[in-house]
């Protein structure tokens, strides 16, 4: 069966893909190993995305909106505090006019408004859970399947996430290292409402981030921990968990619990040495994962997406071979250098803030005071939680190609 | 049969180039090969291409095959790097080529592609009487000897309300440091020897012949390298230039 293009991996971005291209009349195939249906519980996957105001304009462009309205909590403004210091900093979406900052959205109820979308889009077919061999050459890629199907197409877009098969295949050498931290995350109740507000507290082990949820008594919580704690965390059951929580967030929620079990995932950063090979784009995870102090690696996924769907349609409209170099060239230049950029930028951020000592304390505060203050950095700041810096694809910008 | 035409019997394309070019037909489709170049520019000419027909015909630009219905032709086809893009964007294309082993190269490439090639020159065809709604000529009039007939041929083989699009390089001393000395010699990204740069055509002057032929040129772009972005279409006309025109 001949498609514009086969994708491997059918997780947030790889679906997200498909769904943006089959807005735009592209066909293609998913193939996922997992059985997606299961990977809509909150067993599977309990996180929460905070969705930045340009994915979120991507999502209504391609007529995934209904999830945000239907489950979003609108991120109003956010604030960053270095520890329990008075100090802090606050965007507030209101000193814009263009709406919320982000929405927060449970990953379950994401995937679930992929499937439902993916069920209807015609020019879209799911393969899962099947593994596919694929094959590239110079004539264009086959992917075969354990039942024996084959799939053509001029390209592969690997989303298989952080430890793309199809990236090692290729040969593509990525740059990695790990934080020698983990990310507990769990969903609290609390007695006071949040108000829309995302608190990111900076410790010395990492930040500690209260996300709104929908409910203004609910919120999700990203703690990163110190490596050797989190089993300690783990074990502590939700009483203990709240207690220290409780104290972390220093209170301004009122009383609170825990609500859901809490889990915990390695942190770790990796970012592909080039994005294209000869037939072949990568995306999402399987291109590049950052610390998720800022909330986005997600949303560079999502920035994936709006740019090579914006490649591919043109190609598509121009007759040209999708698999050729000068078309995917072109998207390795779109994004490579722009997720650098935010990958280091959260890097330096996460650094910055695990500095133990008086000095470095006295640098994150001067510097957040500064940015507070000096009105444009502010709004580089607030452009980036958005995701509207660089040169924006049309998705991102509430616009069909 | 027409299609059997030598290269030679043309009056206006120049034997020696013809020959020079189709021996690099089996090169042609390599992205890597000695035509890396128009590789390269390839989305970029396609998208001017297909941005001046929607702008001529008022066509719907989210169209996946934006030129279904329509006729074109193109003229130095080589071995079909425009003519398929074209055939896959929904038109009934002709691809015509002084050089038949570039026809060769470019019939063994087609695959299923609904393209009719032939190694014919536009004077002849034009004797013929079928006429086109998009007529392209892409970094060809540099190559042709005698421009007057082959404007004028074209000018019979375009529709009332067709479209003629055109590329060539401008003859500046920054075409010649670019294309000569930059891209032939140093890069070596264009085959060495492809060009005399004598035969470049400023805009003006092209205009100024177009319209003798009765081609009324209604817009031209320049087309530059920018580190960083690659190709790029705008005002600067230094090295090389795309263009539209209509019958007068
Ligand atoms: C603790 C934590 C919190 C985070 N919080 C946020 C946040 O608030 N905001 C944000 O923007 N981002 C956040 N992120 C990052 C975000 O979760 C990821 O960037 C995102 O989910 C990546 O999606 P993906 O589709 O690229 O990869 P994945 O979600 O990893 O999907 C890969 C898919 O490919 C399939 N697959 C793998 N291998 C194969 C194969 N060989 N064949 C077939 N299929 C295969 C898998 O089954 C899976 O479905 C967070 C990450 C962590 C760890």
């Amino acid at each position: 069966m001949q498609h514009d293009v086969i994708i491997i991996g059918g997780g947030l971005v790889g679906m997200t893909l498909a769904l943006a291209l089959d807005a735009h009349g592209v066909t293609s195939a998913v193939v996922d190993a997992a059985d997606l249906g299961a990977t809509t519980t909150s067993e599977f996957d309990g996180r929460v995305s905070a969705i930045a105001s340009a994915s979120a304009r991507m999502f209504r462009a391609i007529g995934l909106g209904g999830v945000l309205d239907k489950h979003g909590g609108a991120i109003d403004g956010i604030r960053v505090t270095d520890g329990l210091s008075p100090l802090n900093l606050h965007f507030d979406a209101a000193e814009g006019d263009a709406g919320p900052l982000g929405w927060m959205v449970e990953n379950r109820l994401l995937r679930t408004a992929l499937l439902e979308a993916q069920a209807k889009a015609a020019g879209l077919t799911l393969h899962a859970p099947a593994r596919a061999v694929v094959e590239r050459t110079k004539a264009g890629v086959t992917a075969t399947l354990g039942d024996g199907t084959v799939l053509g197409a001029p390209l592969v877009v690997a989303a298989d996430g952080r430890r793309s098969a199809l990236r090692e295949a290729a040969g593509i050498r990525a740059s990695r290292w790990t934080y020698p931290n983990v990310a507990l995350v769990t969903m609290i109740e609390h007695a006071d409402e949040h108000g829309g507000v995302a608190a990111e507290i900076f410790y010395p082990s990492g930040p500690f981030a209260v996300l709104p949820m929908r409910d203004p008594h609910r919120s999700a919580i990203v703690w990163t921990v110190d490596e050797g704690d989190a089993p300690g965390y783990l074990k502590l059951g939700p009483r203990g968990l709240s207690a220290e929580i409780a104290r972390a967030t220093g209170g301004y929620l009122g009383d609170l619990q825990v609500i859901a079990p809490p889990s915990s995932y390695p942190l770790s950063f990796h970012h592909a040495g080039s994005y294209v090979a000869e037939r072949l784009a990568l995306i999402g995870d399987a291109a590049h994962g950052i610390h998720p102090i800022a909330g986005q690696g997600l949303n560079m996924g999502l920035r994936d997406v709006a740019a090579l769907t914006e490649v591919l349609v043109d190609a598509v409209r121009t007759g040209l071979d999708l698999g050729a170099p000068a078309v995917l060239d072109r998207y390795d230049r779109w994004r490579r250098v722009d997720n650098m950029a935010v990958a280091a930028a959260t890097d330096t951020l996460n650094q910055l803030f695990a500095l133990k000592g008086r000095a470095p304390a006295a640098v994150r505060r001067l510097g957040l005071a500064a940015v507070e203050r000096i009105a444009p950095l502010k709004r580089r700041f607030m452009a980036e939680a958005r995701g509207e810096t660089g040169d924006r694809p049309k998705l991102l910008l509430g616009e069909l190609v | 049969m027409e299609s059997k035409e030598s290269p030679a019997a043309s009056a206006t394309t120049d034997p020696r180039e013809a020959a020079f070019f189709g021996g690099l037909a089996s090169d042609w489709w390599d992205p890597k090969g000695s035509s890396a170049m128009l590789h390269r520019i390839n989305p970029l000419r396609l998208g001017y291409i297909r941005e001046a027909c929607v702008d001529r015909w008022g066509l719907d630009r989210r169209a996946r095959a934006v030129l279904s219905g329509r006729r074109a032709l193109d003229v130095g086809c080589g071995a079909g790097l425009l003519t398929e893009p074209l055939s896959r964007m929904g038109a009934a294309v002709t691809g015509i080529d002084a050089a038949a082993e570039n026809i060769a190269a470019a019939q063994a490439h087609a695959g299923a592609l609904p393209i009719v090639y032939r190694s014919i020159a536009v004077e002849a065809l034009a004797r013929e009487g079928a006429t086109y709604d998009l007529i392209t000529c892409l970094e060809v009039i540099e190559h042709v000897a005698d421009r007057p007939a082959f404007f004028a041929a074209l000018r019979t083989l375009l529709a009332p309300d067709g479209l003629f699009v055109f590329s060539t390089p401008n003859r500046t001393p920054l075409s010649y440091a670019t294309l000569i000395v930059g891209a032939e010699r140093v890069l070596r990204s264009i085959p060495r020897g492809a060009h005399d740069w004598s035969k470049f055509v400023q805009p003006d002057e092209l205009t100024a012949e177009l319209a003798d032929a009765g081609l009324t040129v209604t817009g031209v772009q320049g087309m530059t390298w920018r580190p960083g972005t690659g190709f790029v279409l705008g005002r600067d006309v230094s090295v090389n230039y795309f263009g539209t025109a209509i019958p007068t």
